[in-house]
């Protein structure tokens, strides 16, 4: 593994070498290493690319990470990965792309993920992207997130973009049986000509089923954003969604939530708040002795921290 | 030492200007001074303009005989001159250490951090790691406010109301921490204040109303003279107390 993509791996995936546990590395559309252990198997796909990751019920504290990385110019890569988590499993899954791109052509990941999570399993999944390089071509990644959660199963999700995506199309659906819960925390930064577009779709079916999905996000420059969220009770269940956004220079951000309750004990809220950075925060902490900029910075930073 | 020299401020309010300050001339040395005057009178106007939110439209300020009239904010503030808001500001995901850690201007431990919060009553394992966000009281907000200032520990302090918007409860400790305070006083506290707890304290308390300075003096001279005096000075603190 060359420099670059040794930083590209530190960046989605917070590790510098070989992780422990289970994991598969794909480079530049070939896988590029994998590791399985007694619980965790990974089995490629036949018929698309892609992989499946199969947990057996019952494994616990166990970690699976499976980064992605480009960098080479004008690849598309195109993957398809399917999680089984077997019944009472408890792991952390730990996925992202990393794209550099210094060349003129777009460079493009797109990624389908589902998840099959099982009776009473918890699941932690982390989804960084992340793009560098100093091309003009573009850096295009368009996640979509497939989850079923089982009886008295829950997934925590918490997915980043920060830096370099021009343009994102992020889709998540989600159906929920009996007490199973999901918990969702997306932090999104654009800057440039960037655009974002997510789209989260979340069916509380099961009785007792709970939902609540979060995003914070910060508009700079002349980029887009658009977040759109669905929330439908069909059961005695309880939804949750809050949109929270920054929006500086020339940005522009939308917001579109839905609910829809089916339900008679259905309870449903959603927030939405859009503005620029408080002026009296800026005060504030420019009488602690930062500048504009620096406060601006430290603002921008807890934010999304 | 902080000079106002002549310093004067107007508004523009329905094409008329609207003094609210009117030819300050004040010093602030050594030791702690309390402001008191009713609601209106220009205090909080006075506290921000030393602290270099606003500007003077007349007159100048010195900070030891520097001229930091036409200063920024963060100059204001780089010069020495620490300011605790009336109204604390929340912050969506900065937590209580990252604020007292800008405070300081440099990394702290956490055992730094914690001593500053002990200091103002603040148990600092429960909330070292919390949101200055909504979910905080507001009389959490001002003790970390005040937590906030004693990190930056200048030379000069300056308060605009601290008891606004607390219960008797947090008060109470409040008191405390400025008893605490005035006994290990380093350099200036300037504290705007109504409460006649906190003004007892004061080595010299300055009576503004109307935009101006009234009457100063030393405590033992003003206090008597606030609380039983005649008219209208007598009226301003027992409307406030």
């Amino acid at each position: 593994m060359n420099r670059i993509e040794k930083n590209l791996l530190a960046e989605v995936a917070g590790i510098h070498e070989i992780p422990e546990g289970a994991y598969n590395l794909r480079t530049n559309g070939q896988s590029a290493g994998r590791n399985t252990t007694a619980n965790i198997d990974i089995v490629t796909k036949e018929d698309k690319p892609g992989i499946d990751i199969l947990v057996k019920p019952g494994t616990k504290n166990e970690s699976i990470h499976i980064p992605v990385i480009l960098s080479l110019s004008g690849l598309k890569d195109m993957v398809y990965n399917d999680f089984y988590i077997g019944e009472n499993a408890e792991v952390t899954i730990v996925a992202g792309c990393g794209i550099h791109n210094c060349g003129d052509q777009s460079s493009e990941h797109d990624g389908v993920h589902t998840f099959h999570v099982g009776k009473n399993a918890r699941v932690r999944y982390i989804e960084k992207h992340y793009g560098e390089g100093d091309g003009t071509g573009g850096r295009v990644m368009n996640p979509t997130t497939i989850i079923q959660i089982d009886e008295g199963g829950s997934l925590e999700m918490e997915t980043t973009q920060i830096r370099g995506i021009d343009s994102t199309n992020r889709i998540t659906r989600a159906e929920l049986a009996e007490r199973a819960s999901l918990t969702v925390h997306e932090k999104i930064m654009t800057h440039g000509d960037q655009s974002a577009q997510t789209d989260f779709s979340v069916d509380l079916n099961g009785a007792d089923s709970s939902a609540n999905v979060i995003s914070r996000s910060v508009a700079r420059d002349r980029s887009h954003q658009h977040f759109c969220s669905n929330i439908n009770g069909n059961a005695r269940c309880a939804g949750h969604t809050e949109c929270d956004a920054i929006i500086m220079d020339s940005a522009k951000v939308s917001a579109s939530p839905k609910l829809s309750a089916g339900h008679i004990d259905a309870g449903l809220i959603h927030e939405a708040a859009i503005g620029k950075i408080a002026g009296e925060q800026l005060v504030k902490l420019m009488t602690l002795g930062l500048t504009e900029e620096e406060a601006e910075e430290q603002i921008v930073n807890g934010f999304l921290k | 030492m902080l000079e106002l020299q002549d310093v004067c401020y107007q508004v523009d309010e329905e094409d008329n200007n609207k003094e609210i300050l009117k030819h300050i001339n004040l010093t602030i040395g050594h030791g702690f001074t309390a402001i008191t005057g009713p609601n209106g009178g220009g205090k909080s106007t006075l506290a921000k303009l030393i602290a270099g939110i606003i500007r003077p439209t007349s007159g100048r300020i010195l900070l030891d005989g520097e001229d930091i009239t036409d200063l920024s904010i963060t100059d204001h503030a780089r010069k020495g001159i620490s300011f605790a808001f009336q109204q604390p500001v929340r912050f969506k995901g900065l937590t209580v250490k990252d604020l007292i850690t800008m405070a300081a201007g440099k990394d702290l431990g956490i055992s730094q951090v914690c001593s500053y919060l002990s200091e103002v009553g603040l148990c600092a394992r429960d909330y070292i790691d919390r949101e200055v966000n909504a979910s905080l009281s507001g009389g959490e907000l001002k003790r970390i406010e005040i937590a906030m200032v004693l990190a930056r520990s200048t030379k000069l302090t300056v308060f605009d109301e601290p008891e606004a918007g607390i219960d008797l409860w947090s008060f109470n400790n409040l008191i405390q921490v400025f008893e605490n305070m005035r006994k290990n006083i380093d350099g200036s506290i300037l504290i705007i204040s109504h409460q006649e707890r906190i003004l007892n304290i004061a080595d010299r308390i300055l009576l503004i109303a109307d935009g101006q300075i009234q009457s100063e003096g030393d405590r033992n001279d003003m206090l008597p003279k606030l609380l039983n005096g005649p008219g209208s000075i007598c009226k301003v603190l027992t409307d406030k107390l």
